[in-house]
């Protein structure tokens, strides 16, 4: 058996959400990670795939996220439930939270997904979801190695930090 | 006096940062990037991402909203 040795500065995220909210939380940390020297892997399964398809077309719903609140007019309102259902309102709330992202020079996905690749984040994506979502290699970014989960826990173990998002 | 100076002036988190980065790779050990932001993040995080990369704050300063860093690149 080969021993493990941990580099403090190392850090390996699971990336299991695919919308355009939960699609940041694991881009900044692992660009700032890398731009701080950390070695991070991200191993990307389930709906995190939709982040590595070159083409995004990421979204948000207000739907069973009742702690979502959308600045309006100096205050903020919230969606109920049944409004958030009717069809266009998920395309609305997510072109609203992209003029957002812009207004508040918050980057966007694709700007933080290619600084990570630019800065040698090393990008795993789930063969497995892969074949059960009937992806194609050709629909992800270029880069990106297929493995599944001996792959990831051979990284974790090196890892020092370990997250799941 | 800076080297380099890097306007990161209405970018929010992480990007000052990322920004920072990749400017200070094109320094040479030593010389100074002078960072200017307005991501009232900014002062907790480049404290922070200087004491784990081991670059300096030799000086900051605030004024109308915005920060400037001065940043000495370590070897």
């Amino acid at each position: 058996m080969t021993e493990n040795i941990i580099n403090p500065k190392s850090m390996s995220i699971i990336v299991t959400k695919g919308t355009l909210d939960w699609g940041y939380p694991p881009f900044i940390l692992a660009t700032t990670a890398a731009a701080m020297d950390v070695e991070v892997t991200m191993f990307f399964t389930f709906y995190g795939l939709a982040l590595l398809k070159k083409d995004l077309n990421l979204k948000v719903s207000t739907l069973g996220n009742p702690a979502m609140e959308m600045p309006m007019g100096g205050g903020h309102m919230q969606m109920p439930n049944l409004l958030g259902a009717l069809p266009g309102m998920t395309d609305l709330t997510s072109s609203m939270m992209k003029d957002m992202i812009k207004k508040k020079g918050v980057a966007s996905i694709e700007e933080l997904r290619e600084a990570a690749i630019l800065s040698d984040v090393r990008i795993i994506a789930c063969q497995m979801t892969m074949d059960l979502f009937e992806y194609k290699h050709e629909e992800m970014i270029d880069g990106v190695e297929y493995g599944g989960a001996a792959s990831y826990m051979e990284t974790a173990l090196k890892s020092h930090i370990n997250l799941y998002i | 006096m800076a080297d380099q100076l890097l306007d990161a002036k209405g970018l929010n988190c992480p990007l000052p940062i990322l920004k920072t980065k990749k400017m200070l790779q094109t320094l040479e050990a030593g010389q100074v990037l002078e960072v200017l932001a307005t991501d009232p993040g900014a002062v907790k995080d480049f404290a922070a991402f200087c004491r784990t990369t081991g670059n300096e704050i030799v000086e900051q300063s605030e004024g109308d909203g915005v920060f400037k860093f001065l940043i000495k690149k370590s070897a």
